[in-house]
């Protein structure tokens, strides 16, 4: 039993390092692809449905574009919207959340009831709706993930805040003559970020998954790379040329888990209960 | 100026549940005289606790009254509350949780002198050195987090917050409760010099009589919300009139065997 939860902790560990270095290594190859002077991805060639060689590592599709360059170019496009969403998800999760939790009584219960309206809405319709009716965009994405993943962070921000506002910390500052507001952004808010940030994480990897999937569904822009856009153009090929379907798959597929595992293993060590306790 | 530092009057609190209410208080009255120390005895739950928050008005009363000083304050707002902070604090019973673990030492100390527009800056930085100082830290502790100290330091931290405004009446509640025993003489030391120095005067919370006997000069015994018995600290403590001080009493734990023996004749023969 303890070998077994102290293997679970190490390997848990060990997932999230693993994965903190591939989201590195990602960031990297986008900011050296924006940065250094490369071979364009959109670039139409003759060398058309290439199988994997030593020129196109993972081939090249029936334009004759480099499988490889693509999908180092549609780093961007995943892990800006990832950041965004998740950012935006977070913030306003934050402020409901804990606004929420420290006041209570009508305010609480009417953001709870407002969350669980956005927690019940199927995602993926609902950004299709948004998208069809909008135009596609990145922008679009972005606003409808954190629309969605909000009430996620606002649940596990307002139960923190509801834990640490009856902190006795909290009664001492009160006695001082300190503003409830003031309270709440300075006694409260910065000891339950923890596992809100962690959540937000997790929102990174659905934001990226969402966009691959409204890519897939042609619900994007043509004129940007990326990687559901690659599934899109690849799918019609599947059975010849499998290196443009399965290559962009992989990418997808890594980096979702690879933002999970951070996600979860962020989740762990900032959790106070996991940590050594007092 | 009254003679009294604090007067409470029938004060009642109630809490109404799905289906009773809960009386945490039900009409204590207990008055403090200036410059003395009260001690509140009775067992986790009596509201004892509850009494302590109401007089700083950290929980609102039902009804009844809470005079500092002769002027109401219960039910005053916070705008009004907030001049009087200076003159009434509280020292908290968990060390682990009464300070913000993201705070420096020198910050938790400093935000009252600060708030209150005490002082600022490298004078403030002095004062909270001197503060820290006077309640048997080092100067040097002040840019360190709560964290780094252990239990007695930290409630000594908690104590430099309390008396740093200088105020004339602190509400301890519970203060050496969740220290080690080898720990609470030195921090029940500390206040009774503090007190001296300074000539505060105490309400000190305690579910032990033993402590409080050391500490006070008179003692209220609470029980289900209501104050039992009250009077000059060696009275109620060697000739108590209620059961449940006798109760109270009973449990103190006694170091000498031979004088533990003999207690334990008169109430089994009582």
């Amino acid at each position: 039993m303890r070998m077994r939860s102290l293997w679970a902790r190490f390997s848990s560990k060990r997932a999230g390092l693993i994965a903190g270095l591939y989201v590195l290594a990602l960031i990297l190859i986008m900011l050296a692809a924006a940065v250094l002077p490369g071979p364009d991805p959109n670039a139409i060639t003759s060398e058309v449905m290439l199988p994997p060689s030593i020129d196109h590592p993972l081939g090249s599709d029936e334009l004759g574009r480099d499988v490889l360059l693509s999908i180092i170019h549609g780093i961007k496009v995943s892990l800006s919207v990832g950041f965004a969403a998740a950012l935006g998800a977070t913030v306003i999760g934050i402020l409901v959340g804990s606004v929420a939790g420290f006041y209570g009584g009508v305010i609480d219960l009417l953001f709870m009831r407002i969350s669980e309206i956005f927690q019940v809405v199927p995602s993926f319709i609902l950004a299709a709706v948004i998208v069809a009716l909008s135009g596609p965009g990145l922008l679009q994405v972005v606003a409808v993930i954190s629309l969605l993943a909000w009430p996620q962070v606002a649940r596990l921000m307002r139960g923190e805040v509801m834990r640490i506002k009856q902190l006795e910390f909290v009664d001492a500052v009160r006695c001082l003559g300190v503003r409830e507001s003031a309270i709440l952004t300075a006694e409260v808010v910065p000891n339950a970020l923890a596992p809100a940030l962690a959540a937000g994480t997790l929102v990174v990897a659905q934001a990226i998954l969402l966009e691959a999937a409204l890519s897939f569904f042609g619900l994007s822009s043509v004129d940007i790379v990326s990687w559901g856009r690659m599934l899109n153009s690849g799918q019609r090929f599947l059975f010849n040329a499998w290196w443009l379907s399965v290559f962009p798959g992989a990418a997808i597929f890594a980096t979702v888990l690879a933002f999970n595992l951070l996600g979860d293993a962020l989740g762990s060590a900032l959790n106070p209960r996991t940590t050594s306790g007092r | 100026m009254s003679e009294n530092i604090l007067e409470i009057a029938d004060l009642t609190l109630s809490y109404t549940t799905r289906n009773r209410t809960v009386r945490a208080l039900d009409g204590v009255s207990l008055v403090v005289g200036a410059g003395g120390a009260v001690g509140l005895v009775g067992e986790s739950g009596s509201g004892k606790s509850t009494l302590s928050r109401t007089v700083l008005q950290l929980l609102e009363p039902t009804s009844g009254s809470v005079r500092f000083e002769g002027r109401e304050i219960a039910g005053l707002s916070r705008r009004a509350m907030r001049p009087l902070r200076r003159e009434m604090q509280m020292v908290f019973q968990d060390p682990y949780a009464s300070l913000n673990p993201r705070k420096r030492v020198g910050q938790i100390v400093g935000e009252p002198l600060k708030l209150q527009g005490v002082a600022k800056g490298a004078a403030l930085r002095s004062e909270v050195r001197e503060l820290l100082e006077r309640v048997g830290l080092s100067p040097e502790h002040y840019d360190r987090f709560p964290h780094e100290f252990s239990g007695g330091q930290r409630q000594r931290i908690g104590i430099a917050r309390a008396v740093a405004l200088r105020p004339k009446l602190i509400v301890a509640d519970e203060p050496v409760s969740a220290l080690d025993v080898s720990i609470r003489a030195q921090i029940v030391n500390l206040l009774a010099d503090l007190q001296e120095e300074l000539g505060l005067t105490y309400v000190f919370v305690a579910h032990d009589i033993g402590i409080v006997r050391h500490v006070s000069d008179r003692i209220a015994v609470m029980h289900d919300g209501k104050i039992v018995e009250q009077g000059p600290a060696d009275q109620v403590c060697e000739r108590p009139q209620d059961a449940y001080t006798k109760t109270l009493l009973a449990a103190v734990p006694i170091p000498d065997p031979r004088q533990a023996r003999s207690r334990r004749q008169t109430i089994g023969s009582g």
